[in-house]
C-alpha cells in the first residue's frame, strides 16, 4: 500500500496511537490483577467485609 | 545496603508516586510554556527566538517549586530527626537528598524540555542545546536550592521564602544556561566558552550548597 | 460512608438519581452487572478497531491531503472521545455533589487518566498531520490551544485525586474542578468558528450535515465507535478496579483498629 511521500507520519502516528491503547490497556489489567491478589491474601487471614459477614454468598 | 543508599532510594521512591514532586514538577513547567504565548502572542517567529530562555525559566521555577518540601517533608513526620541521628555525616546526608531531588525533578525536565521545545517550534540544535545545558545545570539549581530549602526548614517559613532566596543566586546559571543555548543556535560565541563557565557553576555548588545547608541546620540548634 | 458494605446509603433531602441509576449504586450490585459484560465490550471492542482500520486503510486518498488524510481516522476521533469523557466526568461530578450517588467519584476518578489518553493521542497525531501539511507540528491557533488546556485540566484532576488521602473529600473537590473545567468544552468546540484560526472549521457536527465525502465519513464514524466502545470497556473495568481498591483500603482501615483495640 502506497503511503505517499509523508509515509513516516502516517506510521508514526499509528503506532503513537498503538502504544498509547496499549499501555491503557496494560495499566487497567494489571491494576485489577494487583486488587484480586491483594483481595485474595486477606481472604486467606479470614479477613471480611461487615457485609460478607453477615452474608457470606455475596461477591 | 549502606544507611545513605537506603535514603537514596527511599527519596526517589515518594517523588516517582504519581502525584510526587516528579510529575508535578514537569506538569507546572508544561503550564509555564503554556501561559508564554498567552503573554507574548502567538507568533512563532518571536517564540522560536525565546524560546530557549523560556524553557530555562520553566526549568528554573519547576526546580524551585520542589525544593522547599525537600527538607521540610522529613521534618514534619519527624523522620529527618531520625536521620539526623544517625551514623552518617550531616553533609552526606543533604549530598543524598539533593542527588534524589535531581534524579527525580531535574533529570525529567531535561528530558522533558527538548519535548516542549516542539510549542516553540525549535530545531533539533537548539532543542538539544537546551536540554545539553539543562543537563549540565539544572544540578547546580537543586544544590543551591539545598541553602534555602535548609534555611526554610530552620527558619520553619515556608511559601515563598525558598524561591526569594534561592533565584538571586541561581541568576548566574541561568545567564549561562540560556547564552550557551543561543550559543548553539546563532553563534558567533562558540558554545563551549559558556557551557564550560556553566559546568563550573553546577561544580562549585556540588561542595557549596551542601556545607551551607549542613552549617544552617548546625546553627538552628 | 460505609464504602462497599452493601448496604444503601440513607439519603438525605436531596434529589433521587433516576431508577436505573439507583440500583446500581450499590458497588457488589454494579460489580454482578458489569464483570459479566466486560468480555462481550471488550471482543465488540477488538471488532469494531478491526473493521474500522480495515476501512481506513482501503480509505481512498484525499485530493489536497494525499494519504495523511488516514491521519484524521485516529485524530477527529480521539479528539471527540476527549471531549466525551469530560462530559462523562462533568456528569459523574453532578451524580457527587447534587446526587450523593455513591458510584460518582468512581466514575469520575477513573475516566481521568482515559481521558487524557485520549487528549494525548488527539494532540500528538494532530501534530504529525501538521507538519506535513502545514510545516509545523505546532501552532498557537485557537482549536489547538483549548485542547492543550484540557490535557493540562486533564493532568491537574489526576494530580488532585492523587493529592488528598480520603476518598470522599477528593471526590467532591475533584467534582468541582470537573465542573469548573466544563466551560472549556463549548470553547473547544465553537473556537474554530469564534477565532481566525489555522484549524480545519466543523466538517461533520454542523447546521447542513457533514461536509466530508462517505468514502471517508464512514471509517471516520467506525472508528469513532471503535473508541467509544474502548472508552466504555476500559472505563467499566477501571471502575470495577477502583471499588476492589476501596475494599481493599476498608480492610486495611478494619485491621489497623482491631490491632488497635487488641
Amino acid at each position: 500500500m502506497n503511503l505517499g511521500p509523508h509515509s513516516g507520519f502516517i506510521i508514526a502516528a499509528y503506532a503513537m496511537a498503538a502504544v498509547t491503547i496499549a499501555a491503557l490497556v496494560a495499566w487497567v489489567w494489571l491494576d485489577y490483577r494487583t486488587q484480586k491478589r491483594t483481595l485474595a491474601e486477606f481472604e486467606a487471614r479470614g479477613v471480611m467485609r461487615r457485609s460478607e459477614r453477615a452474608n457470606p454468598n455475596s461477591p | 545496603m549502606t544507611a545513605l543508599a537506603a535514603l537514596l532510594l527511599r527519596d526517589i521512591r515518594l517523588a516517582v508516586r504519581v502525584g510526587g514532586g516528579a510529575w508535578m514538577g514537569v506538569l507546572f513547567f508544561l503550564i509555564v510554556v503554556t501561559l508564554v504565548p498567552f503573554a507574548v502572542g502567538p507568533e512563532l517567529s518571536l517564540l522560536r527566538r525565546i524560546g530557549p530562555a523560556i524553557l530555562w525559566l520553566g526549568a528554573l521555577l519547576a526546580s524551585l517549586l520542589t525544593l522547599d518540601r525537600l527538607f521540610a517533608a522529613d521534618q514534619e513526620d519527624g523522620s529527618f530527626d531520625l536521620i539526623l541521628m544517625g551514623r552518617s555525616p550531616l553533609e552526606l546526608v543533604i549530598v543524598t537528598k539533593a542527588l534524589a531531588h535531581w534524579l527525580t525533578n531535574g533529570l525529567p525536565l531535561v528530558v522533558a524540555a527538548p519535548v516542549f521545545g516542539i510549542f516553540f517550534n525549535l530545531d533539533s540544535i537548539a532543542m538539544a542545546a537546551v536540554a545539553v545545558t539543562l543537563l549540565a545545570g539544572t544540578p547546580a539549581l537543586t544544590f543551591l536550592g539545598l541553602i534555602g530549602a535548609a534555611l526554610a526548614v530552620t527558619l520553619r517559613r515556608g511559601g515563598l521564602l525558598v524561591p526569594v532566596l534561592i533565584l538571586p543566586l541561581t541568576i548566574p546559571v541561568l545567564i549561562f544556561g540560556v547564552s550557551a543555548s543561543q550559543a548553539a543556535m546563532t553563534g558567533p560565541v562558540p558554545f563551549g566558552t559558556p557551557f564550560t563557565v556553566l559546568c563550573a557553576l553546577s561544580l562549585a555548588s556540588l561542595v557549596i550548597g551542601p556545607v551551607a545547608a549542613a552549617a544552617a541546620f548546625r546553627h538552628a540548634e | 460512608m460505609t464504602e462497599g458494605s452493601g448496604l444503601p446509603h440513607a439519603m438525605p433531602a436531596t434529589k433521587k438519581p433516576p431508577m436505573a441509576l439507583s440500583q446500581l449504586a450499590n458497588p457488589s450490585r454494579f460489580l454482578d452487572v458489569a464483570e459479566p459484560v466486560l468480555p462481550w465490550l471488550a471482543g465488540a471492542t477488538v471488532l469494531a478497531l478491526a473493521l474500522g482500520l480495515n476501512q481506513a486503510f482501503a480509505a481512498p486518498d484525499d485530493y489536497q491531503q494525499g494519504a495523511t488524510v488516514k491521519i484524521m481516522f485516529l485524530h477527529v476521533p480521539a479528539a471527540w472521545l476527549a471531549l466525551f469523557c469530560w462530559a462523562v466526568m462533568s456528569m459523574a461530578a453532578l451524580g457527587t455533589l447534587v446526587w450523593r450517588h455513591p458510584l460518582a467519584d468512581v466514575a469520575g476518578k477513573t475516566a481521568a487518566p482515559i481521558g487524557a489518553a485520549f487528549t494525548f493521542i488527539c494532540l500528538v497525531t494532530g501534530a504529525l498531520w501538521g507538519r506535513p501539511m502545514w510545516g509545523a507540528y505546532w501552532v498557537w491557533d485557537a482549536r489547538l490551544t483549548s485542547v492543550l488546556i484540557l490535557f493540562l485540566m486533564y493532568l491537574g484532576v489526576i494530580a488532585l485525586w492523587r493529592a488528598v488521602e480520603d476518598p470522599s473529600r477528593a471526590a467532591r473537590a475533584a467534582a468541582i474542578l470537573t465542573l469548573v473545567g466544563a466551560i472549556n468544552l463549548p470553547i473547544i468546540k465553537f473556537s474554530v468558528d469564534w477565532w481566525n484560526t489555522l484549524h480545519q472549521p466543523a466538517s461533520v457536527f454542523r447546521i447542513g450535515g457533514p461536509a466530508i465525502h462517505s468514502s471517508i465519513l464512514t471509517p471516520l464514524i467506525v472508528m469513532a465507535i471503535a473508541f467509544a466502545l474502548l472508552f466504555i470497556t476500559l472505563h467499566l473495568a477501571a471502575m470495577r478496579n477502583e471499588i476492589l481498591r476501596r475494599r481493599i483500603r476498608t480492610l486495611r482501615l478494619m485491621q489497623a483498629e482491631t490491632a488497635a483495640e487488641s
